[in-house]
């Protein structure tokens, strides 16, 4: 009974880091099409900025404390949402409509921004101390939930309803419908499709810096922490079904899941294998994954 | 109100439209007519700016346009129904009403709105894309209306839409002309539509103007012979 709720847990848990790492991707490449590789590294500059922060809190105060942590999140979303909001207007603003450029185009600025990295912080991982409040766990007859991964999953929570609530309830969030279902009667309408855009993937990247620092939490960062999940965060989008939250929240479930109920019986590499067999399967039948959406596609300008 | 002078405009390489002179005054219906493929759709698209003008002029109410992207050029007061509707298929009837109103900056739906087409408080919960081809097109108009525009631009209103409707549709466009004195252009083919709601016909041809007069100078059989031959 402790090993299937234990087993449970930890497949939640894992999903929810998946979904947490794939959310923005879903808003960047799923609504907007952008084949993003560098939001790999957007997460890991959301991770060291947990660590910077950490070090600001060191240096003004003698020790981190728990509250640095609480300050980290906002301030790695303001970054990684600037950064994003850059790169798009430098770079992904030329190539709507060119996947295969952005693809190469983002995979160099993701080789661009590991190297950044390590000239920075060095090539040896950091390491983030967890706030106080997230050492140890609840303890529930045999079975442990420990707070960092329950804390996880609230995160997540907490940027779903919000990306929900975004999109869903205010001037904003119709006005990125508008622009993603039908850019040029959205212009017509008097709506800033180039604002749109700039802000549609800041989100997308900003999203990706909170993802960071929570991943912060779960082991030492360094500049290759964010390769770790891409291919995930593509996976879980895919699966899900391009432009649908929903579909992303199940996708990551999904391979959360199966990844873990699989290595509670296998090894961890078996459970890889099987899980990239479940998508290539799953594929096979629905090509365009579990929830299928009309959305804009970048293909036509 | 809207002034088109020597305008040119093109897809990709090949030219559509060459020297187009065009003027729709204050307060007036305007409609452009002519056979299929001549560039009347293109012409509108190009007042919108979605399609490219390399050379002419396009003022609204004295502005130049030319440079201006479509957004706005909208927000300058053009509100644009397009051929095919293009309402926003994933978002309800309210949604689709009320981004012309935040495009504007605030305020409610106007009341008048749903009294020219009673229809889109009963729907208002509907996803666009689930209505049939009038209720769209009417829901088109009311939601370039929400953009308080000073000239309103229709493509083709009666396509495909049966004549109950099409008779609903004349009253709103003459209602919002006179009472609200806002200007129209209509691309249209349906002649006697067109006899009906104009004050001055355009009729075009491979991509300029041949004929132009207000509509009660115009005989009617003339007008017929330019659509057909």
């Amino acid at each position: 009974m402790a090993d299937i709720v234990n087993t449970l847990f930890n497949g939640l848990s894992l999903g929810s880091i998946y979904l947490l790492v794939a959310l923005g991707l879903s808003i960047t490449f799923g609504l907007m099409g952008v084949i993003n590789m560098a939001h790999g590294e957007f997460i890991m500059i959301g991770a060291y900025m947990t660590y910077v922060m950490q070090q600001i809190f060191v240096s003004i105060f003698g020790k981190s404390g728990s509250l640095y942590y609480i300050v980290a999140i906002p301030f790695a979303f303001l970054v990684t949402f600037l950064l994003g909001c850059i790169l798009e207007k430098t770079l992904i603003t030329r190539l709507y409509g060119r996947k295969v450029d952005s693809l190469l185009a983002t995979w160099g600025i993701s080789l661009i921004l590991q190297q950044a990295a390590r000239s920075i912080f060095g090539s040896q991982g950091v390491n983030v101390t967890a706030p106080d409040f997230l050492k140890n766990g609840i303890k529930l007859g045999p079975c442990t939930f420990a707070y960092n991964r329950i804390f996880i999953i609230i995160m997540v929570i907490i940027c779903l309803a919000a990306v929900w609530l975004l999109m869903n309830k205010t001037p904003f969030g119709a006005q990125m419908r508008a622009t993603m279902q039908n850019r040029s009667m959205a212009q017509c309408m008097g709506i800033n499709s180039k604002r749109v855009d700039c802000i549609t993937f800041a989100l997308g990247s900003g999203l990706a810096g909170v993802a960071g620092c929570s991943i912060a939490l779960l082991g030492s960062v360094d500049s290759t922490v964010g390769q770790n999940y891409i291919v995930y965060s593509f996976m879980t989008v895919v699966l899900g079904g391009v432009g649908n939250l929903l579909g992303t929240v199940i996708g990551a479930m999904i391979i959360g899941f199966s990844s873990i109920i699989v290595e509670a019986y296998q090894s961890a590499s078996i459970a890889r294998a099987i899980v990239l067999l479940i998508i290539i399967v799953f594929l096979q039948f629905k090509p365009k994954g579990l929830f299928v959406i009309r959305s804009r596609s970048l293909d036509e300008e | 109100m809207l002034t088109i002078k020597n305008m040119s405009a093109c897809y990709g390489e090949s030219s559509v439209i060459r020297n187009l002179n065009l003027e729709v005054p204050d307060g007036k219906i305007v409609c452009l007519i002519g056979r299929n493929g001549v560039g009347k759709s293109t012409t509108l698209k190009s007042i919108m700016g979605l399609v490219k003008t390399p050379e002419g002029v396009i003022e609204l109410a004295g502005k130049d346009m030319m440079k201006l992207p479509a957004y706005d050029r909208a927000r300058l007061g053009i509100g644009y129904v397009p051929q095919g509707r293009d309402i926003f298929p994933q978002m309800t009837v309210q949604e689709n009403l009320e981004l012309g109103r935040k495009a504007k900056g605030g305020g409610e739906v106007p009341e008048y709105i749903y009294e020219l087409f009673p229809i889109l408080p009963t729907f208002s919960k509907r996803k666009g894309g689930d209505l049939s081809g009038g209720q769209q097109q009417q829901l088109a108009i009311a939601r370039a209306l929400v953009t308080k525009p000073k000239i309103l631009i229709l493509d083709e209103p009666t396509e495909g839409i049966q004549p109950s409707i099409i008779q609903d549709i004349g009253r709103a466009i003459r209602r919002v002309n006179r009472e609200l004195g806002i200007t129209v252009l209509i691309v249209e083919q349906y002649l006697d539509f067109v006899l009906d709601i104009s004050d001055d016909i355009y009729i075009m041809e491979k991509g300029s103007i041949v004929m132009q007069g207000e509509t009660k100078s115009l005989s009617r059989d003339e007008v017929q012979k330019m659509m057909t031959e």
